[in-house]
């Protein structure tokens, strides 16, 4: 075991570098400045956004920008961004704690929709609950989140006039007064994300629960007399689980790398909409780190549903 | 319109018989800036209306929260760095320049204890400096006080190459002088029409000697301050995330009595402008929005509801459309649109006439920007016909037919015009905005009416606008025919603005494309009006030099107008919130209320 994760932990190097030349050189290559509105703009001397470019190093070639933003990287430097001057790990920092809030509890919502409605939908098939179950759940994984985000505002915040539909991180007020300001303002953009994964795993936990539901020993489990709801949890559920786990772990880096569209619709201050205005900004340095951590996350998490899964399925082992 | 005529105006003005506020809507639209009109007025002696404040609370504070939806977010505060607006808006919350900019072009003192003028004598007859006096008095927000050191210091900050500020333009080539703790000189290197550059306006914010002073040069990225303003402004700063949010609380040692109005002030970040409109003027969640890049329909549409409105303020950006001099399809020296190259149709100047006519900026207004883009065109074609309100352009397409068909333009069997064996095909590029798609359709309608094939191509505009020398696709390049774009001209002196026809500008690869001139138009004559106005220190005089600038480039075809594009932002119905066309969103945002 231990001799698989040294081996697997080492391919993450190679993996990791690959990624981070990739992403690197596809941004070198795109067209675009960070300096750009300089360039439009007729009071700046064109040898300001010389001497920037020069400053910055952004007139070296791209393997030498490379070597020296992956040596850096390696010191632990995550770099400036171009555009606000700031170091970008404060950057990502500022934003971390929003989108963990905000996409950790989308993603809470989706397992509390998804476990009870998936394991009821499968232990009474075509039912009435399950035909209705499956039609929402095909509904809301169809609809793209800009639309139902949207929606949601149309209705919420334009109709009924009951929730706003700007996020604000920072709120004027302590005590309770704090809490009700930032449940009323998460739970538009928390039920647009949490309403669409718990869709899609519903799916999955209907199937899985489906697949054991018919196996032996469940049967096995009944004829033996115990009640409904022990066979269920204890014989059913719990196997089936272990694939959504793994699902389940497979989807967290997205809760470290925010939902662009959602937060940029809500204006939720996440890594998402950090990302999305460095894109258009050419920021080279906070594109890099927020893609980069983002590929490390997967990576890892990669890993770690592996390991999981071998844990939770003994039958599965490694060499 | 010449000198003589300008005098006569200015004359009237002084007669009372035509309005300070008319004679300057005239001369913007002339194409050029309302401070230099103002100038103008100033140097024939017309006193200077110092327009009443119409500031109505009688104490500072009480005003609550003052809530602003920016949809790109500032992302740094420091005015010297500050690339875009957003930047200048959110920095303009804390700091001031020593004076600002009216809707009327009309300088006003901030920081300054009078606006000088060859009357009190700050204004040197010659051209060669001007001297600012302070206003005393007045504190940083860090309770240090505001003198001549620091004006002197943000000099020495900006023009430093090491710094790399944005500002440099202002300062480089102009000399600073302390004369005593609140007075200063700027001195210039040559007899300076345009004096008020340098600390004033949206380059003019001034920043504290005693908290960036150690960070001049090679460290100003380092400087704590960059992300903590400490200003003179009417807020005092609390909390800064870039792209998100910026706070502040009022400053309750601010310099103006009974100002300002808000107890606290935030600036939020994000999204996009059709939302922001409605969390202002639909459902009230925000106080203003800025820059809403929104049909006119959706806000006509959004107003209805009646907690908000959209304020629109002119300014000087148009929309035009510029044809190629030179060959875009040639390539001569390892550039296509070289100057050595001639352009095969387009140097006809009938088939430019013709053009010019075939630009149905009626229906661009009516169908197009609405409320928002306003048809112009006739100001620059035809001058002497500018004391009609009604802007006269003309778009007739029988009349094109008429003007090809004179010049040997023959249809031939495809319905397309043709000369020579070259046939009448032109390639029109503009950036992807929706606007500008439905603009080249209604073009290239016209155009097929009367013979001219038009293709329409469109490049995304983080292409289009980019400075990428590798990309053949960049609006300076101008590999293309004819194109189209928006020209800002913000800067409240036409100099710049109107360096875009001189020749020494023509961007080519020698410059890496970035000279001013795209369409790389060349006439001696301009250039050397272009030079008498640079010298010309009698105000009136450099106008009709400009003038006559614009008539030349836009009489021979070089760029046809399409629409004005003022400013438009959104307001709660109740904010009360004096806006400017030639300063930032921000300049007068001590005079601020809400209506109870």
């Amino acid at each position: 075991m231990s001799q698989y994760l040294i081996r697997r932990l080492l391919i993450l190097i190679p993996s990791l570098l690959g990624i981070s030349l990739v992403i690197f050189t596809v941004l070198a290559l795109a067209p675009g400045d960070p300096f750009e509105e300089l360039a439009t703009n007729p009071n700046v001397p064109a040898e300001v956004r010389a001497a920037l470019r020069a400053k910055f190093g952004l007139d070296d070639p791209v393997m030498v920008r490379y070597m020296r933003w992956l040596l850096a990287m390696l010191n632990g430097d995550w770099g400036f961004s171009f555009v606000s001057r700031v170091d970008v790990d404060t950057l990502i920092l500022q934003r971390l704690p929003v989108t963990l809030v905000v996409i950790g509890s989308s993603q809470v919502l989706a397992l509390l929709i998804a476990l009870p409605v998936g394991v009821y939908s499968a232990t009474r098939p075509y039912s009435i609950f399950d035909q209705i179950a499956n039609l929402l759940t095909f509904v809301g994984f169809s609809l793209p989140t800009f639309f139902t985000g949207l929606l949601f505002i149309l209705l919420f915040s334009i109709y009924l006039d009951w929730l706003p539909f700007v996020y604000r991180a920072d709120i004027d007020a302590t005590g309770w007064a704090w809490y009700w300001e930032h449940v009323k303002q998460s739970i538009m953009p928390v039920a647009v994300l949490g309403l669409f994964q718990g869709a899609t795993w519903t799916r999955f936990v209907r199937s899985a629960v489906l697949d054991m539901i018919r196996l032996d020993h469940v049967t096995t489990a009944r004829a033996k007399g115990l009640p409904e709801q022990a066979v269920i949890v204890k014989h059913v559920v719990r196997n089936a689980l272990i694939p959504v786990v793994t699902l389940v772990a497979l989807q967290m880096p997205v809760v470290f790398g925010g939902a662009i569209v959602t937060e940029q619709i809500f204006r939720v201050p996440g890594i998402g909409s950090l990302l999305i205005s460095a894109i258009l900004a050419n920021d080279t340095p906070v594109i890099m780190s927020v893609t980069f951590v983002f590929a490390c996350l997967v990576l890892l998490f990669n890993l770690i549903a592996d390991v999981l899964y071998g844990w939770l399925d003994p039958r599965i082992s490694y060499r | 319109m010449n000198e003589r005529e300008l005098r006569g105006m200015i004359q009237d003005v002084k007669d009372g018989k035509v309005s300070r506020r008319s004679f300057i809507h005239r001369m913007v639209a002339l194409g050029l800036t309302a401070p230099l009109a103002a100038q103008m007025l100033a140097h024939s002696g017309v006193a200077l209306a110092q327009a009443a404040s119409s500031y109505k609370p009688t104490k500072a504070g009480g005003g609550g929260a003052l809530k602003l939806l920016w949809w790109q977010g500032p992302t740094l505060l420091n005015p010297h760095f500050a690339v875009g607006t957003k930047d200048q808006e959110g920095s303009r919350m804390f700091y001031e320049p020593l004076a600002a900019w009216d809707p009327d072009g009309n300088l006003v003192p901030i920081l300054a204890a009078e606006v000088p003028s060859y009357e009190n004598g700050l204004l040197a007859r010659d051209g060669m400096s001007v001297t600012w006096k302070l206003k005393q008095g007045v504190q940083w927000h860090d309770g240090k006080p505001f003198t001549a050191d620091d004006v002197v210091f943000n000099w020495e900050y900006a023009r430093d190459k090491e710094t790399a500020s944005v500002t440099i333009g202002s300062y480089q080539n102009v000399d600073v002088e302390k004369i005593d703790q609140f007075t200063v000189r700027v001195k210039f290197q040559k007899p300076t029409p345009f004096w008020a550059d340098a600390f004033v306006g949206t380059r003019g914010m001034l920043i504290p000697k005693h908290l960036f002073g150690e960070y001049k040069g090679a460290k100003s990225r380092e400087a704590p301050n960059n992300l903590k303003p400490v200003g003179t402004g009417p807020y005092k700063f609390v909390d800064f995330k870039p792209g998100d949010l910026v706070k502040g609380e009022r400053n309750p040692n601010y310099h103006v009595p009974n100002r300002p109005y808000f107890d606290t002030i935030e600036m939020k970040g994000g999204g996009d402008a059709v939302s922001a409109a409605r969390a202002v003027i639909q459902t009230g969640e925000f106080d203003y929005a800025w820059n809403m890049q929104v049909e006119d329909e959706i806000l006509k549409r959004l107003e209805q509801g009646g907690k908000g409105r959209a304020e629109i303020t002119p300014g000087g950006n148009i929309e035009h459309i510029q044809l190629n001099s030179t060959d875009p399809w040639t390539e001569v020296d390892g550039e296509r649109s070289s100057t050595k190259t001639k352009h095969p149709l387009l140097s006809d100047p009938a088939v430019r006439q013709a053009l010019g006519m075939l630009v149905d900026r009626a229906s661009v207004q009516e169908h197009i920007y609405g409320r928002t883009g306003v048809a112009t065109g006739n100001f620059l074609n035809n001058p002497s016909r500018f004391r009609s309100n009604n802007t006269k352009w003309e778009f007739n397409i029988e009349k094109a037919n008429q003007i090809l068909e004179q010049a040997g333009w023959k249809k031939g069997a495809d319905g397309i015009r043709a000369k020579d064996g070259k046939k009448l095909k032109l390639v029109y590029q503009t950036s992807i905005n929706a606007p500008r798609q439905k603009n080249q359709a209604i073009v290239k309608q016209a155009c097929q009416r009367a013979g001219i094939d038009v293709e329409l191509k469109s490049v995304t505009a983080s292409v289009y606008f980019s400075s990428d020398v590798g990309n053949p696709d960049t609006y300076t390049k101008f590999y293309c025919d004819i194109q189209m774009y928006t020209t800002t001209m913000t800067q409240p002196d036409p100099e710049l603005f109107m360096n875009q026809f001189c020749s020494w500008e023509i961007a080519n690869k020698d410059n890496k494309w970035q000279g001013r001139n795209i369409t790389r138009w060349k006439s001696d004559e301009y250039d050397k009006a272009y030079r008498a106005a640079e010298g010309e220190l009698d105000p009136v005089k450099r106008a009709a030099l400009f003038i006559r600038m614009n008539d030349l480039a836009v009489g021979d075809h070089a760029v046809i107008p399409v629409v004005y594009r003022p400013r438009v932002a959104a307001v709660s119905s109740k904010l009360h919130a004096p806006l400017s066309g030639w300063d930032n969103d921000l300049w007068n945002l001590k005079d601020w209320y809400r209506e109870a």
